[in-house]
């Protein structure tokens, strides 16, 4: 006998429609927006938008920088990150709470104060670092990250048995750097990735610190055509959708939803 | 000591920084003890900035707890195929983190003068920028309306996993036991979900409150406490950034609030998600 399937209510239709209006119209304006000619009235469609996008030489360098400063923060994250949660769930689970509440520090201090903190603490510094993109910022963005990081890695070191795990590599006569690099980084590899795609995105998004410590990153290339260019910025913005989506869509494929709920709480805002 | 560089990082890049803040907005120019800024905050312009912040952030969290409570429980609940949901959780996962300058484009592209729905309109023959003259993207209900971009999908990634704590065992029990539909929701649903959906509520006004990229690309003029902060260091007009670190205080002091409140109710949310 089979059992009627329940009918989708006709609220849920309704709310289901509006949702799906309200987030894809802009979507599709977008796209519209960027395949217009600059010439009022002439017809659809072209790509010389996209043309210019590719023969802009600023283009090439912000976006460049960005990817490059998102490499360095992932990088600097994981070796700061990973021996640390790593050894809290190891040895000392006590830190957890600590480190957990610490994690909730950036939404108390989000980047429009910390840029304000920063820019006084490290105002003398030398210009190595004070003046350059992948010092200030790249420092700056690892602690964008950590909350992304901590709650990703923390889920990937709970869903396995460090201690078992690290001592049968120990009574194999592994070192610590061996257990760490051939036994454990294995075995998180889908949170650090998942962890890594949020940084990445994060990272090609962040407009608020770059702006007010005046470094020309992708973010700010694509406000400066905003204002100037309308058609170009259609095929720019159409393509920083793109880069997120790529990112996200990786995380959802790395990670199966861990990190997830930490990945919801900030971004590019 | 394996521990060691993570914390002397945090404190380095985050503590003392957010501390720096904190006896900045507390000193003069010549670096001497003073109220002067903080006093300042109650006077115009900088307390309606506080207000602008506070009214915007609160319409989009209300606005994006509701509709998003709606929409997430749309595609949760009995009825509705399982794949619009995992649709649903996989563009929430991406559209919360999407926000800022090309947000703000994909909004002038839609409802800008030139937009694509403000064309729809005028074609039809209603001109909106016209007949409803208080409605403009770069007004404040427009800054509101581009936010719920990331406020919406916010909600739903957060709501979801309560809407799922929410037993069919439940309304089976409170249906045999002869309860209508409404006072399940009464006695079971809504005290169940409350702590969660306040929890995600103080999450969306933070979430709004400290947005800044979103907000300049629309309108620099907005006055928001962001864009106040923001205008001290990108304009020319740096006198006293101590006026700048005050304001920053002021908007640590507001969130550290919500996080005060908002400890509690994750506690209590946390109970029924197992």
């Amino acid at each position: 006998m089979r059992i009627a399937r329940p009918r989708m209510a006709p609220s849920a239709y309704v709310w289901l429609l509006l949702g799906a209006g309200y987030f894809l119209v802009p979507l599709y304006s977008t796209l519209a927006f960027s395949l217009k000619k600059n010439v009022a009235g002439t017809p659809c469609c072209t790509l010389s938008n996209y043309g210019w996008v590719i023969h802009n030489g600023d283009f090439w360098h912000t976006i460049r920088l960005s990817f490059v400063l998102a490499l360095e923060t992932i990088v600097i994250s994981l070796i700061l990150f990973v021996p640390t949660i790593y050894w809290v769930h190891l040895k000392l689970p006590r830190l957890r709470p600590v480190i957990a509440f610490m994690a909730l520090v950036p939404f108390v201090v989000p980047p429009i104060v910390m840029v304000v903190g920063l820019l006084r603490t490290f105002h003398g510094a030398p210009g190595w670092y004070y003046g350059s993109p992948y010092g200030f910022l790249a420092t700056a963005y690892v602690i964008l990250a950590f909350p992304y990081m901590f709650f990703s890695l923390d889920a990937g070191f709970r869903s396995i048995d460090v201690h078992t795990l690290t001592e049968a590599s120990q009574s194999l006569g592994a070192r610590w750097t061996t257990t760490l690099f051939r036994v454990i980084l294995p075995n998180i590899r889908s949170a650090a990735l998942a962890a890594s795609f949020l940084t990445l995105a994060i990272v090609m998004g962040e407009f608020t610190i770059a702006n007010l410590a005046a470094f020309h990153t992708f973010p700010i290339f694509l406000q400066y055509v905003n204002e100037s260019q309308g058609f170009p910025a259609g095929a720019l913005t159409l393509l920083s959708f793109l880069i997120t989506w790529a990112a996200m869509l990786s995380l959802l494929l790395v990670g199966r939803k861990r990190g997830a709920r930490g990945a919801a709480i900030a971004g590019a805002r | 000591m394996v521990t060691l560089p993570f914390f002397a990082y945090t404190i380095a890049f985050l503590f003392v920084p957010a501390a720096s803040v904190m006896i900045g907005a507390f000193q003069d120019k010549a670096n001497h003890a003073t109220f002067s800024n903080i006093r300042l905050l109650f006077d115009h312009p900088y307390i309606d900035a506080y207000w602008g912040s506070i009214r915007i952030s609160l319409v989009t969290a209300v606005a994006g707890a509701l509709f998003g409570m709606l929409i997430a429980y749309a595609a949760i609940r009995e009825g509705t195929p399982r794949w619009i949901r995992s649709v649903l959780t996989t563009f929430s996962g991406v559209a919360a983190n999407f926000g800022g300058i090309p947000l703000a484009f994909a909004f002038i592209a839609t409802l800008g003068p030139l937009g694509v729905v403000t064309t729809w309109f005028r074609n039809a023959g209603y001109d909106y920028s016209v007949r409803w003259p208080h409605f403009q993207l770069f007004s404040e209900r427009g800054v509101e309306l581009a936010y719920m971009y990331f406020q919406l999908p916010l909600m739903i990634l957060v709501i979801a996993p309560a809407l799922d704590g929410l037993k069919r065992e439940w309304r089976e029990a409170a249906a045999n036991l002869g309860a209508k539909q409404w006072q399940f929701w009464r006695h079971v649903g809504i005290p169940v979900l409350m702590p969660s959906f306040l929890g995600a509520f103080i999450l969306l006004f933070g979430n709004s409150f400290a947005a800044y990229a979103t907000a300049y690309s629309l309108n620099q003029g907005q006055n928001i406490v962001p864009i106040l902060i923001g205008a001290y260091y990108t304009g020319n007009v740096l006198d006293n950034p101590h006026i700048a670190q005050a304001l920053a205080f002021g908007m640590f002091v507001v969130l550290a609030l919500m996080m005060v409140i908002y400890i509690p109710l994750q506690r209590r949310a946390a109970r029924w998600a197992k």
